[in-house]
């Protein structure tokens, strides 16, 4: 089930508050600020969670999405800091709003580029995926912009990042989506790149707000 | 008479809407390989068992979120005419992407049919579409066609006109909660019914889609507030765009469907088109292709419309079999001079007006039109534009501009239509004005190859002419205020153009074109004839001899020009005339080539101008053409006297 990111965000903390630590309960204060009401609301009509005056209390039937929640954010945080080498605050902030992009297929491709790894760069365990359980081949991921890509090379679509809404819409309805495999035809003058069946060609400023996640055998 | 039932096709551009439209209406609009061919709603008369269908053709759009001015006026006909039932053209090859879109149409209650185009590609690459799992999943008819041979074409339309007796409920498809719930809220706050659902027009309304919130807030005077405040508590919680968490869901969701409804097996090696596609696109082999291209293609308009051709209709059809007999006709019948001078002599409406327009211009622009039309149809012009993007974006224009432009040498009445494609106000207004000023039509351009015969003269003008094209288009993007063009094309696959579909295309656009001309140049012929009749035209000419004498032209010149005002290839046509005669050569003949090339658009141009850009852009243009090309014919003129240039 799909929830608010404020909802999911609630669900991070009470997990870590719970089953990391090991409280048998939360304090309501930690959601005191404003908006959340409603997304407590959206969890307790899941039968996600119990709420008193004071104290919240995370289901035995929300556990599984709250862990899921969780595993994002540290991977996403993992992600941001390994293999974009952004620093903590910037990671953190990234982190954020990625983790909330993340589609169980794209959520399963990173943890595998990422080496399917233990903890997260804060040094919290990160809860394992069925893909951890996997063993295989292992390969290293490099994140690229388009615009940075060799013609001919392949890789899938991390995410775009971009603050004009009108060339996110431009990239979107011509399918570039994350998780979408995508190959770079010509990359000068301008970039031509392949998505699915369709050939399209963008100019650089447009290349640079795809990221790619590209592999590397080892 | 009652209004008849409608059916509305849409889709992404070059899906194939025209050729489905061709064939249910049996009437024609422009097909061809590039996105953004039709940029105007084509309608037409569907028979069905004796019953009668308007059919309308949309221009491409790619979601009910318009990015360009062309997207909006799809979407508008889908917000505000009622339809029996609304086709979408998907290409099979592309069939998970555009599922998102069909998926948007279905929520927006429309009476949807399917139409999966191209499955004879998608099969070529190995991609297998069962078409009863689609339609099962999506609640709604879909049909496979192949619309270049028109292959279930006829079951298509049944299925549009018996669309109200398919039974199936049409997938119902709920976004996470959080949306859904919030959906619910602002759809309550729609007190008018839209042809669009109100989830669709609430959803809409919380990606911020600019025009909806318009139109929504001038029906709900009321709750426009309550609305804003609800769409912007939503935007507020997501730290990612709105618009892309929903595409994202819907993408998924398609996604689900397209697996479940297609098998891909693996595809062979590369194609021959697709090799020669990346031959195309290298700068290292696309600049000498496009090289190449340009020389064909001066080749069979320059040489063989604009010089062969020209001289056999003007020496053997107008100069043996023509004129003479009509000309002891004429002056058998009519015995009063003045009245044989409206028909025959030298500027009658049979010797210059239907000379000009069928010996002279004819044979150039079909040329021309044949030439454009197989190079559109092979797919090349994306393919241009993504190597010219990075030139263009000097200009304030993108690689897309390359349609209109190349159009242009064309026609370029037609081309300034076609920046319509184009996707902010301030590029439209740039490439309108460079068309206006620097692009000389096919016309024009034939006659003026046929003026400047050495290659040194076709050199200078040709310098002359580029030169005015960067200076000037340069200087606009810095003028002109506004923000960076953003480039981005699909690129169609390289096809080889069908020999039927570049003959229907080149005689439409010739028709059109004559339809254009011909009554103009004999207008032409008859204000001429009343002009010299009255003395008015001998007053003009006398004005105009003293700027023709300031750029070093002969004073004949001045009627060249006048008659320029009507069309610029007229204006082209009368200098022939008096090469021909051997009034003016060597260096005026360069300088009255450019100064005639950049002169005022012909009248067709103008009106378009107005009509498409408003009349103080129009006029600001002309003012700003007028004399900058009596300016540039005085600068040749100066520097090539200078320089002591004999040519």
């Amino acid at each position: 089930m799909k929830f608010s990111h404020e909802a999911e965000e609630i669900l991070e903390t009470l997990w870590v508050s719970q089953e990391e630590k090991g409280n048998p309960e939360t304090h309501c204060r930690l959601f005191n600020e404003e908006g959340r009401a409603e997304a407590l609301k959206e969890l307790k009509l899941a039968g996600y969670i119990s709420q008193n005056k004071e104290k919240i209390i995370l289901l035995e039937k929300g556990k599984e999405d709250a862990r899921s929640a969780v595993r994002h954010h540290r991977l996403a945080e993992c992600f941001m800091m390994n293999v974009l080498k952004l620093d903590k605050e910037t990671g953190n902030m990234s982190a954020c709003e990625f983790e909330h992009l993340l589609t169980p297929q794209l959520e399963e491709r990173i943890c595998g580029m990422l080496g399917h790894p233990k903890t997260c760069p804060h040094g919290n365990p990160i809860p394992q995926g069925k893909c951890c359980l996997k063993t295989g081949l292992q390969k290293e991921i490099v994140l690229k912009r388009l615009s940075e890509m060799k013609a001919g090379q392949k890789g899938r679509v991390a995410y775009m990042k971009t603050a004009d809404k009108r060339k996110l819409q431009k990239l979107m309805i011509m399918g570039v989506m994350p998780g979408m495999k995508i190959s770079v035809i010509v990359n000068a003058p301008s970039c031509v790149f392949q998505i699915g069946n369709t050939q399209v060609a963008v100019d650089a400023e447009m290349a640079k707000s795809v990221f790619v996640m590209t592999e590397k055998k080892r | 008479m009652t209004e008849k039932n409608k059916i509305i096709i849409v889709g992404s551009p070059n899906v194939g809407k025209s050729l489905i439209f061709n064939h249910l209406t049996g009437s024609y609009s422009a097909v061809s390989n590039y996105p953004g061919t039709s940029v105007e709603v084509f309608r037409g008369i569907m028979k069905y068992e004796g019953s009668e269908f308007e059919v309308a053709d949309t221009p491409g759009m790619y979601s009910l979120m318009p990015v360009t001015e062309e997207e909006l006026v799809a979407r508008n006909i889908l917000f505000e005419e009622k339809a029996v039932a609304v086709i979408q053209v998907v290409d099979a090859k592309n069939l998970e992407r555009m599922l998102v879109f069909t998926l948007q149409l279905i929520e927006a209650g429309l009476p949807m049919v399917l139409a999966v185009n191209m499955i004879d590609e998608a099969e070529k690459l190995g991609i297998t579409i069962n078409a009863e799992k689609l339609q099962t999943n999506l609640g709604i008819p879909v049909i496979l066609t192949v619309a270049t041979d028109g292959k279930n074409l006829e079951a298509l339309k049944s299925a549009a006109v018996l669309r109200a007796d398919f039974k199936q409920t049409p997938l119902d498809f709920s976004y996470s909660q959080a949306i859904e719930e919030k959906t619910r809220k602002v759809s309550d706050l729609l007190g008018r019914e839209y042809e669009l659902s109100k989830k669709t027009v609430s959803l809409l309304l919380m990606v911020e889609d600019a025009e909806i919130i318009k139109v929504v807030c001038a029906d709900e005077k009321n709750n426009c507030e309550a609305i804003k405040k609800e769409t912007t508590a939503l935007t507020d919680k997501y730290r990612a765009p709105m618009n892309y968490l929903i595409t994202a869901e819907r993408q998924s969701k398609a996604s689900a469907i397209y697996e479940d409804g297609v098998t891909v097996t693996k595809a062979g090696r590369l194609a021959f088109n697709e090799v020669l596609s990346r031959f195309t696109m290298n700068p290292w082999t696309g600049v000498p292709i496009f090289i190449l291209c340009i020389f064909l293609l001066y080749e069979f308009v320059g040489v063989l419309g604009a010089q062969v051709l020209v001289k056999y209709f003007e020496e053997v059809i107008f100069g043996k079999y023509i004129n003479p007999p009509v000309e002891t006709f004429v002056k058998h019948f009519i015995t009063w001079p003045v009245l044989q001078d409206l028909f025959v002599n030298k500027y009658g409406i049979i010797t210059l007006g239907v000379r000009y327009a069928v010996a002279l211009i004819l044979p150039i622009v079909t040329t021309f039109f044949i030439a454009f039309s197989i190079i559109e149809d092979t797919g090349y012009l994306p393919r241009l534009a993504m190597l010219i993007d990075r030139v263009f974006k000097k200009f304030g224009l993108n690689g897309r501009a390359v349609i209109p432009i190349v159009l242009g040498f064309g026609c370029n009445t037609m081309a300034t239509i076609v920046t319509r494609t184009l996707e902010t106000k301030r590029e439209r207004v740039i490439a309108s004005f460079l068309l206006a000023l620097a692009i000389p039509c096919s016309a024009q351009l034939g006659i003026i190859f046929a003026l400047l015969s050495g290659v040194k003269a076709l050199a200078i003008w040709l310098i002359v002419m580029i030169s005015v094209f960067v200076v000037v288009g340069w200087l606009t993007a810095q003028l002109l205020p506004g923000e960076k063009p953003i480039f981005y094309m699909e690129v169609p696959p390289l096809r080889l153009p069908k020999l039927k579909n570049v003959f229907v295309k080149t005689y439409t656009r010739v028709e059109w074109y004559f339809k254009e001309v011909f009554p103009l140049f004999i207008a032409a012929s008859v204000i001429i004839w009343v002009g010299n009749l009255t003395g008015i035209f001998a007053v003009l000419v006398k004005m105009l001899e003293y700027p023709m004498q300031w750029i070093g032209l002969p004073k004949e010149a001045a009627v060249a020009f006048l008659f320029g005002f009507f069309r610029r290839d007229y204006g082209a046509a009368g200098l022939y005339d008096l090469k021909l005669h051997g009034l003016i050569s060597g260096v005026p003949l360069v300088v009255a080539a450019v100064t005639i090339a950049i002169f005022v658009p012909c009248i067709a141009q103008f009106a378009v101008t107005i009509k498409e850009r408003g009349i103080k852009a129009a006029l600001l243009m002309a003012a700003f053409i007028f004399p900058f090309a009596f300016f540039m014919g005085w600068l040749v003129n100066t520097v090539l006297t200078l320089l002591k240039v004999t040519i």
